[in-house]
C-alpha cells in the first residue's frame, strides 16, 4: 500500500510550470501560442496545450521556463524540432516533403483557369 | 485526343487509391527518432534517488568507454520486460547508467529489489528535462553513447532477448 502510495505520489506530482502560468501575461501568450502548435509526443494526435497527459505538462514547464529566462519561442521551438523533427510541430516548415501541399492548391488552381478559359471560349465561339 | 482525355478521371483516381492503398498495408514508422544520434549529449548533471548509487551527469559520459544509458521508471511495466536483458548486457561487460523518469526513491528501491540492478548510476529525472534534451519521446528507451559523449544509438522501446546482440555490437562499435 505505502509503494502504491510513494508510486502515486512520485507520478503525480506535476512540473513547476506545467498548471501554472507564467506571472507576466505577455511571457504567458508568447508560451500559450507555442504550446497551442507542438505535439504532444505520447498522444500523437493533439497540442501539449490541449493535453492531459503527464509528458505534455512536463513539456509545457519546460516551454514555460525557457521563455520566462527569457528565450524567443522561435529558439524554444527550434530546440525541440533538433531533438523531435519537423514531428513535433503543427507547422512544419517547407522541405521536399511538404512543398507539395504548398504547390498542389497553386497548380489546381492553374488547371482550374486554364479550363475555365478553354470552355468560355467555345462558348463564346 | 480528347478520346484518351475521357480516362483521366480514372487515372487520377487510380493513383490516389494506390497512395491510400499503400500508406494502409505499409504504414510509416510510428516512432519519434532523436535528433541526436550522432551529436555530443547535452549538458546535464541529474541528483542520486538511491543512497549509496551515484547520480548521472554527462562528465561521466565522456569517461572514455562507452556506456548505455537507459532511460527507465518503476512505474514503466515494459521496463520489468527489459530488466532480465539489462543484466544480461551487464554480465557482457556493457557500463549501463539509468535515468529514473519521474520515479521516487522507495518506489525505484523496490524495483531494483524485484527486477535486479544493473545500474553503475542512476540520476533522478524529475521533471523529464533530461529526457527531453535527450530527445527521447518515451520510456524505456536507451541510448549508446561513446568514450567522448557521442550519441551512437537510440534503440526505442523495451530491449527484446533478441535485441541483445544488436546492442553488443553497438557497444563494440562505440568503442
Amino acid at each position: 500500500m505505502s509503494a502504491v502510495l510513494a508510486l502515486l505520489a512520485a507520478v503525480a506530482t506535476p512540473a513547476p510550470y506545467a498548471y501554472v502560468q507564467l506571472r507576466d501575461p505577455a511571457q504567458e501568450a508568447q508560451a500559450r501560442a507555442l504550446m497551442a502548435e507542438l505535439r504532444c509526443l505520447v498522444c500523437q494526435g493533439q497540442s501539449i496545450a490541449d493535453s492531459d497527459a503527464d509528458m505534455a505538462g512536463d513539456m509545457r514547464s519546460l516551454v514555460r521556463e525557457r521563455i520566462a529566462a527569457g528565450e524567443e519561442p522561435a529558439a524554444v521551438r527550434e530546440w525541440l524540432i533538433g531533438r523531435y523533427g519537423d514531428y513535433v510541430t503543427y507547422d512544419p516548415p517547407l522541405s521536399a516533403a511538404t512543398a507539395p501541399l504548398w504547390i498542389a492548391p497553386i497548380l489546381l488552381l492553374g488547371l482550374g483557369a486554364w479550363i475555365a478559359r478553354a470552355s468560355l471560349k467555345r462558348r463564346r465561339g | 485526343m480528347r478520346r484518351w482525355l475521357i480516362w483521366a478521371p480514372l487515372a487520377a483516381f487510380a493513383l490516389l487509391f494506390a497512395v491510400v492503398a499503400a500508406g494502409l498495408f505499409r504504414p510509416a514508422e510510428r516512432v519519434v527518432r532523436s535528433g541526436l544520434v550522432g551529436k555530443p549529449v547535452p549538458e546535464f548533471a541529474l541528483d542520486p534517488l538511491i543512497p549509496g548509487k551515484p547520480g548521472l551527469s554527462s562528465a561521466t559520459l565522456r569517461g572514455g568507454e562507452p556506456r548505455l544509458v537507459n532511460m527507465f521508471a518503476s512505474w514503466c511495466v515494459p521496463c520489468i520486460a527489459e530488466a532480465p536483458q539489462l543484466i544480461a548486457l551487464k554480465r557482457q561487460g556493457v557500463r549501463i547508467d539509468g535515468v529514473a523518469v519521474r520515479d521516487s526513491t522507495a518506489a525505484l528501491r523496490g524495483f531494483l529489489r524485484r527486477n535486479g540492478d544493473p545500474f553503475d548510476r542512476i540520476g533522478d529525472d524529475k521533471a523529464r528535462a533530461v529526457q527531453l534534451a535527450l530527445g527521447s519521446a518515451g520510456i524505456p528507451e536507451s541510448f549508446v553513447v561513446d568514450g567522448r559523449g557521442v550519441i551512437r544509438h537510440q534503440h526505442i522501446g523495451y530491449i527484446r532477448p533478441d535485441d541483445v546482440p544488436k546492442l553488443l555490437a553497438e557497444i563494440e562499435k562505440a568503442r
